[in-house]
């Protein structure tokens, strides 16, 4: 019994990461109605940022987050400009088309160029705390992953906060929901799929981070890692940021569940079972507009 | 103050406006009347900058606005109530009349404009933090109306803005737009309820098949044979009931 809790508690710290992959997925899909399939690659990116920025300056990955989130954001910019910026201009259904190729590209690339930067081994930042662990009642939790899901939990707060309140948050939502009202509006709708697409990057590069503290990272993490915020996005539906984040949540505790009584090699095929079933039984999926 | 001459515009091959001519000057209501698939919603689209014109010009105070993108024409005071409304359903009240202040020209000037929407509209302000999908249809109108208020327009243009209310509720969103006039907007609007706007106008066109076919002050063509044939006998009451 009390294994089982200690998977299940592990699952969800998990899932809070599943759940911040996927709110970056679900933003730049929602407004821009482009599948950034190379979503999971920003990812990687995002923990070998903080995996040099530990190893060349010694610099705590939790503290890097503070430069891997601004940085990258302006990835996210630039990729808009060079590839995404061009795919917008396209009806809807060319958008995802083309952005599936544009996406499968840019994975490759980034794939091709992590490899030749740090390998193909697998990496994690190795912290002095990295140990580290409370017991609650017969529990074991390490530290390091129960920061991670609290942080994972505050920045997309921030992004709720960010959403509602901030001029261009709202533009981005009024965008999402209908970019013609929203021109109407005076919204210059390119900006807000712009300040969307970069701040779905800041976001993967966030969680990169968390994941190469608690977990490790190698080049060939990143399809693994779309697969599950797509798995997500499914799950919990669009326009809803808490929602996105209940359902990384959920996919984590259920992977755990399944890979508790069902054995090891079934924690990856609750996902996908979740996946079909949403999409036959509530297509919207559980939260969403 | 808004003139437009000889517009084509065309889906495709399809022709949707052939030789548009019309012209709206300061502190006018225009009325453009004509039956479904004329062409009226295209023309308010291509004012307001959502589709290009292949031919002619709109010039707004001696610019044209042929080239410029949506949200830079309601930077230049014009400002559209779309057919069906279009509001931001997942939004509330206030929010989606926020955003409806977003262009910098009205910026400044937000809580002046809000004030007057809650002025014009009352009911809008108990139902400020209601989601905007949880109201009537009527009030939904109100938010829309409300909403293009907010970017402080010089022109307000609206796409059926009566389309599927109750008549009570169609009178007082019509009298709400003379006393939005009075207060120096010009309006320039698409209504099935031709006996209404006809009344409420200055003057109004009547576009068939993509071209005007006729002009007048909103009194004349109450009288005009043609007028009275096509949209306010048996004909149009079958359209406006939709049978």
């Amino acid at each position: 019994m009390t294994i089982l809790a200690q998977q299940l508690t592990l699952g969800l710290m998990i899932g809070g990461l599943y759940g911040l992959a996927a709110v970056g997925l679900s933003l730049v899909f929602g407004v821009l109605k482009v599948l950034n399939v190379a979503h999971g690659e920003l990812i990687m990116l995002g923990g070998y940022g903080a995996f040099w920025l530990f190893a060349l300056f010694g610099l705590d990955p939790f503290a890097s987050l503070l430069l891997v989130l601004p940085l990258s954001l302006l990835l996210g910019l630039a990729l808009y400009g060079a590839l995404f910026g061009f795919v917008v201009r396209a009806d809807e259904e060319t958008r995802v088309k083309n952005s599936l190729l544009i996406g499968f590209g840019l994975a490759l690339v980034l794939h091709a160029l992590a490899v030749r930067l740090w390998t193909a081994d697998d990496r994690s930042i190795d912290t002095p705390y990295a140990g580290a662990a409370i017991s609650l009642g017969g529990l074991s939790i390490p530290l390091v992953r129960l920061a991670s899901l609290a942080l994972a939990f505050t920045l997309i707060g921030g992004l709720h906060l960010l959403l509602k309140h901030w001029r261009w948050g709202q533009a981005i939502r009024a965008t999402a929901e209908d970019w013609q009202a929203a021109m109407l509006t005076g919204i210059d709708v390119r900006r807000a799929y712009l300040l969307a697409f970069a701040i779905g990057t800041a976001l993967a590069g966030a969680a990169g981070t968390l994941v190469s503290v608690g977990y490790s990272i190698n080049p060939s993490i990143g399809l693994e890692w779309t697969l599950k915020a797509l798995i997500v996005v499914v799950l919990a539906g669009l326009g809803s940021t808490f929602g996105t984040f209940v359902g990384g949540l959920f996919l984590g505790v259920a992977e755990a569940a399944s890979a508790a009584v069902f054995g090891g090699p079934y924690r990856e095929v609750v996902g996908l079972v979740i996946f079909v079933a949403v999409l036959l039984l509530r297509p919207r999926g559980l939260f969403g507009q | 103050m808004l003139e437009i001459r000889d517009l084509d515009l065309a889906y495709g091959d399809a022709r949707a406006l052939s030789g548009v001519t019309l012209s709206v000057k300061p502190g006018e209501i225009v009325a453009l009347l004509g039956p479904n698939g004329a062409g009226k919603t295209t023309l308010l689209k291509a004012i307001a900058g959502l589709l290009r014109p292949r031919a002619g010009t709109i010039v707004w105070e001696g610019e044209d606005l042929g080239r410029l993108p949506a949200h830079l024409v309601v930077e230049r005071g014009l400002a559209l109530v779309p057919e069906g409304r279009r509001l931001f359903g997942a939004m509330t009240v206030e929010e989606n009349l926020a955003l409806g202040a977003f262009a910098a020209r009205a910026r400044g000037d937000r809580q002046a404009n809000l004030d007057r929407v809650y002025a014009l509209f009352p009911v809008l302000r108990e139902r400020r933090r209601q989601l905007v999908r949880q109201l009537s249809g009527g009030q939904q109108q109100m938010v829309a109306v409300g909403r293009a208020l907010m970017a402080s327009p010089r022109l307000l243009m609206l796409d059926e803005p009566s389309l599927g209310l109750a008549p009570l509720m169609v009178r007082a969103i019509l009298e709400v737009l003379a006393q939005i006039n009075r207060s120096g907007v010009a309006v320039f609007l698409v209504e099935q309820n031709v006996h209404a706007s006809l009344t409420l106008a200055h003057r109004a066109y009547i576009l068939e098949t993509g071209c005007i076919v006729g002009e007048g002050s909103g009194a004349d063509l109450l009288q005009d044979p043609h007028v009275r044939r096509a949209y306010l006998g048996p004909l149009a009451a079958r359209e406006y009931f939709r049978l």
